[in-house]
């Protein structure tokens, strides 16, 4: 036991000696977190638009001060003529162009048909789509305010209820997705890192020439890094609820629990990394491309799963963050319990178990 | 004995690095691996540290079998690699605590054993390791490799990039030790500090030349040998090769050690030759051997 404990010892002098790896434990998960919640979103604000109005009559008044009046877009300016469309777009500046035909009012009336035209800068295709939504909503709305006094009978109203995140709030996915990448970071790379530094450095020949069995190297390294994740996941948490109002409906404790197996899944798979790496540089590569991508691409953290192509659907079965994100989402969002999430937890356990089988048969008691 | 090493062979693909190594090393006895780079010292000192498995052969540590009987080694051997091999961000003083707590033992319980190394890096003890210099690394080296009072010491090149007064100290506590019960096997590829040791093996290509004392393996040469020296050194070593009754020609500080394959060989007739080579300055003398000498003829 005094052993293990002048190791940890050891351990956490690396650690904290090396500003480097400081950096990346504790600056990283911040700036993570803070990237994504604030730059790094889908919703829209203040979109600048411009107005092409031919008719200028009470209707298109109307329906501008509506658009106005709306967080969503900004009028940036009005136009006179189609061919200054192209201009405004090629400034770059307008996202949308409405263009509303001549005599709309009239129409609007006489004929129960009038049209506008809306045209997006679909360079971004997201918003784009996301914009024309957002003024088929205010143009309906319109609508159905001038219907109730008019009295038509027949009418299909669908009324969307957005469950679990009704602002639609691109935080709420954002989270899950940067405290997976985080502690996949922290845990994997970093220990993989930390244990080929022993190799590279030469110390791990005088280690394994000493009373010291595997096991107690092994723990002894990844001691430290549990450690720190758990308090990453902290600030994660924390970070969230108090900056972006992010809702944890579950237990908290169901959450930690949790995030302790992910992590040691995680730290099982960077010992394994470590096993096959003979330096920092393969360790770090190893674990920024066998990790790190899957993480991002295949988890359902950014592209969803059930739209990636059949082949991919399969493969991103082994990645344990996708897991994870599954139980995080249901833990935070839906607050559930873990009668709702047992299939998720039994597989990443299965998942931990195996790797940390298969790092501790491929650790070697000798340097061949 | 202490150290038994029986038709020890190890090859890397296909690099033979070592070829039927047998030797044995009696307790308390500095034993010296004496080769140049590459000769195979370092496979062999991880074999004994059980690093790694020969292909062939035995060997045991202190009565302990290098493959079956590992843990026991390890529990009772220092070993100090060829590189240095310490935690450079941790101090002097929190590497040989580290060092001490893994083998289960405190900086206090061996202090004699270390004492007369230890004053000399005491005044750097809360420097870093990797901000010391080259000669007070090896110390802290081997303090770390004492701190547990093994029963054998691996010393691989310990003076390998050290200043000559650092290496002179370096051996006097090599000497020092001895009388502890310690059996100390130390590799080398500098040829003047295999006299220090009590027993010596060439090495080279993986195989060893001979095993003696280092005054017995100076006495097996039965050359005279020669230093020569003249005004220009590089055309000096080529006329002697050319000279056709040369038997070995190699540079030996600031000389150049020449013996002759004729019995009776004459001195001035060789200086004749050389004169007609346009040398000048040219000294011949007499000279004894040195175990650099029976190396480079042992290793011809």
């Amino acid at each position: 036991m005094k052993r293990f404990i002048g190791f940890i010892k050891k351990e956490f002098y690396h650690i904290f000696r090396d500003k480097r790896s400081l950096f990346i434990l504790f600056g990283m998960p911040i700036a993570q977190i803070l990237l994504f919640g604030f730059a790094i979103t889908n919703e829209i604000n203040n979109v600048d638009i411009a107005i092409l109005d031919h008719s200028k009559d009470a209707a298109t008044k109307e329906i501008i001060n509506k658009i106005a009046a709306s967080k969503y877009f900004s009028i940036h300016q009005f136009i006179e003529k189609e061919d200054d469309i192209e201009a405004v777009f090629k400034k770059g500046k307008v996202k949308a162009v409405l263009n509303f035909e001549k005599d709309f009012s009239k129409n609007l009336i006489k004929e129960n048909n009038a049209k506008i035209q809306v045209i997006t800068d679909a360079t971004d295709p997201n918003t784009a789509n996301t914009i024309s939504n957002y003024v088929n909503a205010i143009l309906q709305n319109y609508l159905k305010e001038q219907n109730k006094s008019s009295a038509q009978v027949y009418q299909i109203v669908s009324q969307t209820h957005m469950v679990y995140n009704p602002e639609l709030k691109s935080v709420y996915m954002f989270v899950p997705g940067v405290m997976t990448i985080i502690l996949m970071l922290v845990s994997a790379m970093m220990t993989s890192i930390s244990i080929t530094r022993e190799k590279e450095l030469g110390t791990m020949e005088i280690l394994l020439v000493s009373p010291l069995k595997p096991i107690q190297v092994i723990v002894g390294k990844v001691f430290p890094y549990i450690f720190l994740s758990i308090i990453n996941a902290i600030v994660i948490v924390v970070l969230s609820i108090f900056i972006f109002k992010m809702p944890v409906q579950g237990s908290l404790f169901l959450l930690a629990m949790e995030s302790v197996l992910f992590i040691i899944t995680a730290l099982a798979l960077g010992i394994l990394i470590s096993t096959i790496s003979a330096t920092q540089q393969t360790a770090m590569m190893i674990s920024l491309m066998g990790l790190m991508l899957p993480v991002i691409l295949l988890s359902g953290f950014i592209f969803p799963i059930a739209s990636m192509p059949l082949p991919l659907q399969i493969i991103s079965n082994i990645i344990p963050a996708k897991w994870f994100i599954i139980i995080l989402k249901s833990i935070m969002l839906k607050g559930v319990g873990l009668q709702y999430v047992w299939k998720e937890t039994l597989i990443l356990l299965g998942m931990a178990v195996f790797f940390i089988g298969l790092s501790v048969k491929k650790y070697k008691i000798r340097l061949e | 004995m202490s150290i038994i090493v029986s038709n020890i062979s190890k090859s890397y693909k296909k690099v033979k690095a070592l070829q039927n190594i047998s030797f044995n090393v009696k307790s308390d006895e500095i034993f010296g691996l004496i080769g140049p780079d590459g000769a195979g010292k370092t496979t062999l000192f991880r074999i004994l540290t059980t690093l790694l498995i020969a292909n062939k052969g035995a060997a045991s540590i202190a009565g302990f079998d290098v493959i079956t009987d590992y843990k026991s080694i390890r529990k009772n051997v220092g070993y100090m690699p060829g590189k240095f091999s310490l935690y450079q961000d941790l101090t002097v003083q929190e590497n040989l605590q580290f060092f001490a707590t893994i083998f289960g033992t405190t900086l206090e319980e061996n202090y004699d054993l270390i004492k007369d190394i230890y004053i000399q890096i005491e005044p750097f003890k809360n420097r870093r390791a990797g901000k010391l210099s080259g000669g007070m690394k090896q110390k802290l080296a081997l303090c770390c490799a004492l701190i547990h009072k093994p029963k054998v010491l691996f010393l691989d090149e310990p003076t390998t990039g050290v200043d000559p007064v650092s290496r002179k100290e370096f051996w006097e506590m090599l000497k020092r030790l001895q009388g502890k019960n310690i059996t100390i096997l130390v590799s080398t590829p500098y040829m003047d500090e295999a006299a220090l040791c009590d027993r010596i093996a060439l090495i080279q290509d993986g195989q060893i030349l001979e095993i003696a004392t280092p005054e017995a393996i100076v006495k097996k040469y039965s050359k005279a040998i020669y230093n020569l020296s003249a005004n220009n050194m590089f055309e000096l070593i080529n006329s002697l090769k050319e000279y056709k009754h040369n038997h070995s020609v190699y540079p030996f500080g600031e000389f150049v050690h020449y013996t002759d394959c004729r019995p009776d060989f004459n001195p001035t007739e060789l200086k004749v030759f050389l004169e007609s080579k346009n040398l000048t300055n040219i000294i011949i003398e007499r000279t004894t051997a040195t175990i650099e000498d029976t190396f480079m003829e042992l290793s011809k």
